[in-house]
């Protein structure tokens, strides 16, 4: 991306005044260095989301923001229902939810070394991961119901882990206001043998330890201390998502000019909020955000298993679970105004800070855990939410690395068997069913993750309170 | 001046961009279909046994495509199957069509990642000043 067409506020914040259609400015969160590794897609696509209808204060960029679908991943907006504002497919994504679950363990380094071949077996064994995998839950047509309406919830209830666990989540582990009517059939088929799987792609089961701690006081918060280790799963919605996706994104595209809204881009697609289409969306996205919570919880109670087969004296506890492809409907002051809005975080996370009503109570005075992926050769790290990131991203931080090359040109220069030998030798072990897989994702086919995280913490979006590093990696 | 007939795939830095080139416009939808395969595994080793049939009706021809690839990516994921031979009949709005594949075998196609779906980016059904017909678009991975 272009520097010179951006206004410098701050080494971390930037500027893309209104012109043309724009109703708010763009703001981009990122150092110089950051925002020159941008595509220049990433500039239009911030633009063209910031022309939507009932978009409030601006249209935000990530530091990990690269070429999305109509949003840039790393986007964020927020609309105002009252003031004509849209909800927009695009804004969320084909994987509804897709996020992150950190566990403790209650393990040190030390406690798995003897034991991580073992262990990264079990959890291959145990895990369903890549294309072709199924979960080994079939879920009638009333469990689809009670699923889709009870996310973590209706697991927990199933068997799938523990009340407590619900609590360590946002939302409580269940998102309300679902409406499993709006999730069309083939929604519900496509879901009915992926229950309890990891996908593939850039999806992971990750084993990691602390390597390094920048807020002593955070981290005790979260129960974290050096060299723990912890495991972190990262996947959404799978196909239910995937097809809600599909479906809507075609509806709102077609219907767009009936709602008198120009798209500048069909991928931008959205409705009002207040029409039947939008509260369909709205619904089926709920739903689609309790299949991803139910799947992660699922999945803890299959990591569980494995771990207590190799590790008995493991204690896997929710330390969080965030979501990053969401439209969430929440309270925020805008110039002394307290205004509902919907806020899209399109590859982005949620970071409420200190004191917000919505976090547990053990982390009320801290701030919410922001789990951070990174690549499965470097580290990912776990932020805390800030008192001033609601004032300046709707409460939003960063969710990733983000991608530095496409997966064309990372097979090209990885061979997935290197990739995995390579990091053998760090002592990082990979267990994927793909070797083409893992070449695509390299960890050199992802931006520094360090520097995003750094950045966030200097533009205020969140603070550092650990780094984890890779020991495990069970991959899609 | 690109070949008939032909597949291949395009840039796209999160995910992959998929490209079908045809002497007609059917051909074109056949090919990026085969492009689309390609994501997930080589084609090549995916056997044709086994016929699925795909009827679709779109707007628009770019409507059309996104129909036709994304009732294949439903195909493929509640059949388990992987499709590496394409059929198409385009009349107007409606696509008749039939895919060939076979349920999907993890240790031969080795699946590298899932398509979650065809995407508006970068979609497009035309011609080039050579009358081929080239049909592409963004496929989420």
């Amino acid at each position: 991306m272009d520097l010179s067409r951006l206004e410098q506020l701050t080494d971390n914040e930037w500027r893309i005044n209104p012109f043309g259609a724009m109703r708010v400015p763009g703001i981009v969160y990122a150092d110089a260095d950051l925002i020159r590794g941008m595509d220049d897609k990433v500039y239009e696509q911030i633009v063209n989301v910031a022309t939507l209808p009932g978009i409030i204060k601006a249209s935000y960029a990530m530091p990990d923001a690269h070429w999305g679908y109509g949003f840039p991943i790393g986007g964020v907006a927020a609309f105002d229902a009252a003031q004509g504002g849209v909800v927009s497919a695009g804004g969320v994504g084909f994987d509804i939810s897709c996020g992150v679950r950190t566990l403790t363990t209650g393990l040190t380094r030390s406690d798995i070394e003897a034991h991580k071949e073992s262990l990264a077996d079990a959890l291959f064994t145990a895990i369903p991961a890549g294309l072709g995998s199924t979960g080994t839950l079939r879920l009638s047509k009333p469990e689809m119901q009670a699923m889709l309406t009870g996310g973590a919830r209706w697991a927990v209830s199933q068997g799938y882990g523990y009340q407590d666990d619900l609590q360590y989540s946002e939302e409580h582990g269940c998102m309300p206001g679902a409406l499993a009517e709006e999730v069309s059939q083939q929604a519900k088929r496509r879901q009915r043998d992926e229950m309890g799987t990891l996908g593939s792609g850039n999806h992971y089961l990750e084993v990691q330890h602390v390597i390094a701690i920048y807020d002593r006081k955070a981290a005790q918060a979260y129960g974290l201390h050096e060299n723990d280790i912890v495991v972190s799963i990262h996947c959404g919605s799978r196909g239910l998502g995937h097809q809600i996706g599909t479906e809507f994104l075609k509806s709102m595209a077609i219907a767009a000019h009936r709602y008198g809204i120009e798209l500048p881009d069909r991928e931008l697609a959205c409705a009002p909020i207040n029409s039947p289409l939008g509260e369909s969306y709205l619904g089926a996205m709920r739903a689609g955000i309790n299949c991803a919570l139910a799947n992660r919880q699922i999945l803890t109670h299959l990591a569980r298993r494995a771990f207590e087969c190799v590790v008995p004296k493991a204690e896997l506890d929710v330390l969080y679970d965030v979501s990053h492809n969401t439209c969430k409907e929440e309270e925020h002051v805008v110039e002394g105004k307290s205004m509902q809005l919907f806020v899209h975080r399109k590859g982005a996370t949620r970071a409420l800070g200190p004191g917000h009503a919505d976090l547990p109570e053990a982390f009320r005075a801290t701030g919410q855990p922001v789990l951070i992926g990174g690549s499965m050769g470097t580290a990912s790290y776990i932020l805390a939410g800030l008192p001033q990131s609601g004032r300046c991203s709707f409460a939003s931080a960063c969710h990733g690395a983000g991608r530095a090359m496409s997966r064309r040109k990372a097979t090209k220069q990885w061979h997935g068997r290197q990739v995995i030998d390579d990091l053998s030798t760090r002592g990082i072990l990979i267990r994927s069913h793909s070797c083409r897989g893992v070449a695509e994702e390299a960890p050199g086919a992802y931006k520094d993750v360090n520097a995003v995280v750094d950045t966030a913490e200097q533009a205020g979006l969140a603070r550092k309170v650990v780094k984890l590093a890779p020991v495990i990696c069970v991959k899609g | 001046m690109p070949q008939q007939r032909t597949w291949e795939h395009f840039e796209h830095q999160a995910d992959i961009g998929i490209r079908g080139t045809g002497a007609t416009l059917s051909e074109a939808f056949e090919q990026a279909a085969c492009a689309m395969t390609a994501v997930i595994t080589d084609p090549d080793v995916v056997r044709a046994t086994r016929a699925v049939e795909i009827r679709c009706e779109a707007g628009d021809r770019e409507l059309l495509l996104l129909d036709w690839l994304n009732a294949i990516v439903y195909e493929m994921a509640v059949q388990h199957m992987l499709f590496s031979r394409f059929e198409v009949q385009i009349d107007g709005q409606r696509l008749s069509g039939c895919a060939w594949g076979e349920a999907i075998d993890i240790a031969r196609h080795q699946p590298a990642v899932e398509v979650k779906g065809a995407t508006f980016t970068e979609l497009s059904v035309a011609q080039d000043d050579g009358g081929h017909w080239i049909a592409q678009c963004i496929v989420d991975v």
